[in-house]
């Protein structure tokens, strides 16, 4: 009995503790972000003069939706922190526009991720940085279009999310541009003779590629010798799959996949001795940072991803400094998504108050704001220069025009091809 | 006023308990709809009403199997996912003849619940002639089948009806204006929202009816016998198959029901969510809320769905929290000074009334 009640005293006291903790740090944080947003707003009263011609001022709430935990967590929190840092770096800038940023955990579940949105109403966002992964993104895009909530998503890639919704866009590939885009470029730079795919058939992300990449290959006639699917609870032993491939005689394997059973794959085809050349997209990326990882066994490993992380150019040296000082990680390309989604909003803003005059966007209503955000991003002259991707623009339907780009990795680091 | 005093307590307990429940209901929804219908419910809360319904219903459905029936079932997020995805068909091939949403609701859950009770009947029939632990695991198995066919399933429809599939969208061989409805597993995409809170309300209220009045009918007593002492019942005549059977194919009827609102509440739905977790999570409600406790089931349903989402301000630390609630509600119901020290103080209460009354 004694034991018992210590048990239920003791689990009291942890919840009255981490309820502390939890309340007091996000008293601080408000107190934190009022005080900031009081020292910004004397700044911006003082700044609206001289910018008066058609710059953008007052307080954006921007919301973003991602899973910052469980399976899928790592995107999530990439996304969470770069936008973080993106907002950070405008705040600091001092241009009269400050912007809040609230990320909500979605658990990547289309339930949860509707329940993350409505929170967000609660909170009057404006405009929504995601989701980030497909399925809840199709789903909160529903509920947003209903709303005319603007939102722009860093990496739902799937075509359904935004068919039929003009408030919705994309700044990462849609999956038929991927799985098409990686057919035409394993064949146009005559990387194989014999393909072999590997995706997973319980994933919609996964089977979405797959798909497309299949059409592409039988249009312009690139051979694929094997087809094998797994799912999520036999994401173990690729043994079948990978003896499938190699009695087929393939020498390329598509991975549409992401990086955990990717990582499987690769060891399990250098136990098994077979060394094709292994083909990945986007869900790949990540690959390099998975603990206890032997990183040689991706040596050679291609991927088909709009950022690199060990890209020269100043806007990608900047930000994966930042990156690292802040997080103390390699940025992936999830978190360049969400980076450039931010400042792609931004932009879209400031573009609109350079043809229509002076914007305030303090306190105003999101349906406003999505016609405004609705009217730039459709507009053909409308591009943004980003880490992900030079003069992206974007097409009315949502989707957008950059140019794909492969890595090869070399060294236990991406290279450019 | 006096006579309904004296015809409340006239009634048997069991009826008066039931009438609480269905009392409970009607001011959950009062309260909630003239909050709604002033807009003066949170978006986050209002947005959750309908999956709370949902969540009762099929808590309340496991509650007939694992409390009534006595029988372990962890596969009740598989008759959901039936119900959910039947649902869906039915309702986008009514689309163009039945413009009515409600109307197409009622449609889509009474197919719902009959396709998933025919699934219950079918998986019932080998799996309840097991016992104990080795009941819980074919369960187990099963919902993970159904998961599993689900996410193979592709269906389609244009002018010649309906279309399935086990292998991809193309080989369904629709002419092109048909609709892809389920595309294996990217699940349903683009559906038509549908499910209102009243529709879930109502629904909640039939399933009490259904389960309470099945308890204390001849058929309840039968289950709960079996359950009490199986080979006391068995030598009593009672056929315990055959009454196993009723409880499981009631509760996956009544479970398909709550998964064609569910599905339709969502303009999409994958076969992913109908796993292992969800039957677990459920399992959580009926758990906590007490076996074979019909109020608890409803409150625990209620409160551990909404808890989540009102622990999102603890931002990261809000799943530890969550879960430490969860321990902390089972010690303090398990607890014999906890129920002791309740009881001793709903006794002075009484007593400091009666002697109010005096």
């Amino acid at each position: 009995m004694k034991k018992k009640l210590l048990s239920v005293v003791l689990a009291a006291t942890m919840v009255f503790s981490l309820v502390a903790c939890g309340s007091s740090e996000s008293n601080s944080s408000a107190e934190g972000a009022s005080s900031e947003s009081v020292a910004t707003t004397t700044d911006a009263s003082g700044d609206v003069a001289p910018a008066g011609d058609g710059a953008v001022t007052g307080t954006l709430k921007l919301g973003l939706i991602g899973p910052l935990t469980g399976g899928a967590a790592l995107y999530g929190t990439a996304c969470a922190n770069a936008a973080q840092l993106a907002v950070d770096e405008i705040n600091a800038q001092g241009t009269g526009l400050t912007v809040e940023l609230n990320a909500q955990d979605d658990e990547h579940d289309a339930e949860k991720s509707v329940n993350a949105y409505n929170n967000l109403k609660d909170w009057d966002a404006q405009a929504i940085v995601g989701c980030v992964t497909t399925t809840p993104c199709v789903a909160v895009s529903a509920e947003a279009y209903a709303d005319r909530m603007f939102m722009l998503t860093p990496s739902a890639s799937s075509t359904s999310v935004t068919e039929g919704k003009d408030n919705m866009f994309q700044l990462c590939f849609s999956d038929p541009n991927q799985g098409s885009a990686s057919a035409q470029y394993i064949y146009d730079n005559g990387l194989a003779t014999k393909v072999a795919i590997i995706y997973n058939n319980a994933d919609a992300y996964s089977t979405g590629i797959y798909q497309t990449f299949k059409a592409k290959a039988d249009e312009i006639g690139l051979e694929v010798v094997s087809e094998t699917t797994f799912t999520d609870d036999t994401a173990n032993d690729f043994s079948v799959q990978l003896n499938a491939a190699k009695d087929a005689g393939a020498d390329l394997v598509f991975l549409p996949i992401y990086y955990t059973p990717a990582s499987l794959i690769l060891q399990q085809a250098n136990t098994m001795g077979y060394a094709p050349t292994f083909f990945g997209v986007d869900g790949m990326d990540g690959i390099l940072d998975i603990e206890g990882f032997d990183t040689s066994l991706a040596e050679g490993v291609l991927l088909l991803t709009p950022f690199a992380a060990d890209a020269t150019d100043d806007l990608t040296v900047s930000f994966v400094n930042s990156y690292k000082s802040a997080y103390g990680d390699t940025p992936i390309q999830f978190a360049a998504d969400a980076y450039d989604c931010v400042y792609a909003i931004v932009a879209a803003l400031n573009f609109y108050a350079e043809k229509n005059g002076a914007l305030n966007v303090d306190g105003m209503s999101y349906d406003e704001l999505c016609e405004i955000l609705i009217s730039v991003f459709s507009d053909p002259n409308f591009s943004v220069d980003g880490l992900t991707g030079e003069g992206m623009t974007w097409t009315a339907k949502g989707e957008v025009n950059k140019a794909p780009k492969a890595v090869v990795i070399k060294d236990g680091a991406y290279a450019g091809m | 006023m006096k006579n309904v005093l004296k015809k409340w307590t006239s009634l048997s307990k069991n009826s008066r308990d039931g009438f609480i429940n269905y009392g409970i209901v009607i001011v959950f929804f009062v309260i909630f709809q003239s909050l709604l219908s002033t807009k003066s419910l949170s978006n986050s809360l209002s947005g959750q009403l309908v999956p709370i319904c949902v969540y009762v219903v099929v808590a309340l459905a496991l509650n007939l199997v694992v409390g009534i029936s006595g029988e372990l079932s962890l596969g009740q997020a598989g008759f959901m996912g039936v119900g959910a995805f039947t649902g869906v068909i039915v309702s986008t091939c009514l689309q163009s003849s039945i413009s009515n949403g409600p109307i197409r609701l009622i449609f889509a859950i009474i197919f719902g619940a009959m396709i998933a009770g025919i699934a219950g009947l079918l998986i019932g029939i080998p799996v309840l002639r097991l016992r104990g632990d080795y009941l819980a695991i074919v369960t187990l198995a099963f919902g993970e089948i159904i998961k599993n066919i689900l996410n193979c399933l592709y269906v389609g429809v244009d002018s010649h009806g309906l279309h399935f599939g086990m292998v991809d969208i193309p080989s369904l061989g629709m002419e092109a204006d048909g609709i892809t409805i389920i595309n294996g597993p990217m699940g349903a995409v683009g559906i038509t929202k549908i499910s209102t809170f009243l529709a879930g309300i109502i629904l909640v209220i039939l399933t009490l009816v259904i389960i309470q009045n099945l308890i204390n009918s001849r058929t309840g007593r039968a289950i709960m016998a079996i359950r009490d002492n199986r080979i006391a019942a068995e030598a009593c005549g009672i056929n315990v198959t055959k009454y196993k059977l009723i409880a499981f194919v009631t509760s996956a009827a009544i479970a398909g029901a709550a998964g064609a609102l569910y599905g339709l509440n969502f303009s999409t739905i994958v076969p992913k969510k109908f796993d292992f977790n969800t039957s677990i999570l459920i399992l959580v409600f009926v758990v906590l809320g007490g076996i074979g406790n019909i109020r608890g089931t409803l409150i625990a349903a209620t409160v551990l769905y909404i808890l989540p989402e009102l622990l999102r301000e603890f931002a990261d630390y809000r799943m530890l929290i969550y879960a430490i609630v969860l321990i902390l509600v089972m010690l303090v119901t398990n607890n014999e000074k906890a129920k002791q020290l309740i009881n001793r103080v709903l006794v002075k209460l009484k007593l400091r009334k009666a002697k109010e009354g005096e």
